[in-house]
């Protein structure tokens, strides 16, 4: 009797291990044979039966994508927007969402709600105006026709609001009474409070600007400016007998998130989540 | 009267003093207003105005006002009716199998076994990968040449499955449920977390079986968090562009064509800014309906939570 409810609860965990490691595989699949067919030759790749194990791994092909397919230079153009538009995002919405939280204005609440209000018009509604917007400033083919457009937030705008009247009001008059102006309650009270929120938003803002297309791609159209999303598509019109190099350069594109990934795994889940869990 | 005195000074002062405040308010509102003024509310209003006049044929002539007659006529066409009724069928394909899958995934990880944080990694994953990383990944790996997956499908040779009418749009479609299935997965994982074990215990208890659990415990207090995968995977299926523009470019013949899709193409391709501005219009409307649904869902949750 209790030797077969052991063996029952046994063959239960034998089971679920199994059911895990199914669908870890089908989940994994597509990463894992990007890396493989990056460590192999075009000739082996396009070989029947595949090969699903690299033996002799090859490590040209992560040099010739870094190279002669440019993605160095994406990376670099995306790494640029990515960290303008995050800095900025945060200091515009962390500014904003002071004033709205602490700071007493006319037509506060109206100016809120005008900030509010943005989080209701989808970017892709707007690319035809604001195109024509970029190209009239001569900033086609420009960082700034990548970054200006991004440089403030509704969402971050809201969230933080919402985050800095959690302070409690006991510090804010504290703060007064200690003659702190704005910015130094701001620094060095509010913004130590709120750490959690800024890696959260910090890094929803990064995965957000680093994962944009379509916007790039229509205001773009030189290597030198060109992100790396962009890139990939253009590396993706290689042909087959350099497909190597196409695996090689997809993995280098997400390579950085992935280590944001592993380094930020709570903050990355609090910034997707903070949404769900906020609305 | 050297009170009366004393107090307009004070009053004086006092005024400064809000004054100062909202000079402070302002300049600190003023770089995310002015950005919000230049590409969300102008381009908005812009978008509506130029939905008004019908782009020459030519690029040299200016286009005419038409009035809203433009918008009665693209929204009738039968080429902006495609689009959103693929934009819906896409929706329909990737949003309710990948919530499952994600639950799925989230009740299988949601167990105390040694080693299931690497299970949790790996499920998570697919966050890491943009738009374009995975559609790149499936368009090497569905290559009728070389890919794999036409290979174990069977469809190795001729045109390959992303030029097949039939197989283009579920194929778009398996591409972002892979791609957002870490997204999902997170979400998911979150809300179980959130549920208090003496429920299920309880549950339990009472001999309820495994299935029975999850249909009257689990499911009801995800629920809030399956509308809110809802809501972005709409809005997200109305944004989907760079699968498209990776895949299969709208094709084959137009039936990857959705609407964010048929928006770029009129407007960068053939350069008719005026149809793509009213089908702007649309997508912003439509998008406004969602969130405002989501807004009024929320709100009542809010209040029943407090």
């Amino acid at each position: 009797m209790r030797a077969a409810g052991t063996t029952g609860r046994l063959a239960r965990k034998g089971a679920r291990y199994l059911l895990l490691t199914g669908a870890a595989i089908i989940v994994a699949f597509p990463i894992y044979i990007t890396i493989v067919n990056a460590l192999l030759t075009p000739q082996q790749i396009a070989a029947r039966p595949p090969t699903l194990f690299p033996l002799h791994p090859l490590w040209g092909s992560f040099s010739q994508a870094f190279g002669q397919a440019h993605l160095g230079i994406y990376l670099r153009n995306s790494a640029i927007m990515t960290v303008a538009i995050t800095a900025a995002q945060l200091l515009t919405s962390v500014m904003a969402g002071y004033a709205f939280a602490f700071v007493r204005f006319p037509f506060r609440r109206a100016v809120f709600i005008l900030c509010l209000a943005t989080m209701m018009v989808p970017a892709e509604a707007t690319i035809v105006p604001n195109r024509q917007t970029i190209v009239s400033f001569g900033w086609f083919n420009t960082f700034a026709a990548l970054i200006v457009p991004f440089v403030a937030s509704g969402i971050g705008t809201f969230l933080f609001r919402q985050a800095f009247l959690g302070v409690p009001r006991e510090l804010r008059d504290a703060a007064t009474l200690d003659g702190y102006g704005h910015l130094r309650f701001l620094v060095r009270i509010v913004l130590p409070l709120n750490r959690p929120m800024l890696a959260a938003f910090g890094i929803y803002s990064f995965l957000g600007a680093w994962n944009q297309y379509l916007w790039p791609l229509i205001v773009t159209d030189t290597t030198s400016t060109r992100t790396v999303q962009i890139g990939l598509k253009q590396l993706s019109a290689l042909n087959v007998d350099q497909s190597n190099v196409i695996f090689a350069g997809t993995l280098l594109a997400a390579l950085p998130i992935f280590v944001l990934l592993f380094a930020f795994q709570k903050q990355l889940v609090r910034g997707l989540t903070a949404g769900a869990l906020k609305g | 009267m050297p009170d009366r005195r004393r107090r307009t000074v004070l009053g004086r002062r006092a005024s400064r003093r809000a004054l100062r405040e909202a000079a402070t308010g302002y300049l600190l509102v003023l770089p995310a207003l002015a950005t919000f003024a230049v590409f969300v509310f102008y381009p908005l209003g812009r978008a509506i105005w130029l939905g008004l006049y019908r782009t020459s044929v030519s690029p040299n002539l200016p286009s005419t006002y038409v009035g809203p007659s433009q918008y009665a006529s693209v929204v009738s066409s039968s080429a902006f009716l495609g689009s959103l009724w693929r934009t819906i069928l896409f929706a329909v394909f990737t949003m309710p199998a990948g919530i499952a899958l994600g639950i799925a995934l989230a009740m299988l990880a949601h167990q105390r076994l040694r080693g299931i944080q690497v299970f949790r990694t790996v499920f998570s994953s697919t966050v890491a990968t943009s738009t374009a990383v995975a559609s790149v990944i499936f368009f090497t790996l569905l290559d009728p040449q070389i890919g794999l997956l036409s290979y174990w499908l069977g469809k190795k040779g001729g045109a390959g499955i992303l030029s097949d009418p039939t197989f283009a749009l579920p194929a778009v479609s398996v591409v972002s449920i892979w791609q957002n299935i870490g997204f999902t997965f997170i979400l998911m994982s979150a809300a179980l977390q959130a549920i208090p074990d003496t429920l299920l215990d309880a549950a339990r208890l009472d001999g309820a079986s495994s299935w029975h659990r999850f249909r009257s415990v689990t499911l009801p207090l995800l629920s809030p968090t399956v509308f809110f995968a809802i809501v972005v995977g709409i809005i997200g299926s109305f944004q989907a562009f760079g699968q498209i523009d990776i895949l299969t470019q709208g094709g084959p013949n137009n039936h990857t064509m959705v609407l964010i899709y048929y928006i770029y193409q009129s407007a960068f391709v053939n350069n008719d800014y005026g149809l793509a501005a009213v089908a702007s219009v649309v997508l912003f409307a439509i998008l406004l309906v969602v969130t405002l649904v989501q807004f009024r869902f929320v709100e009542r949750r809010v209040f029943y939570a407090t």
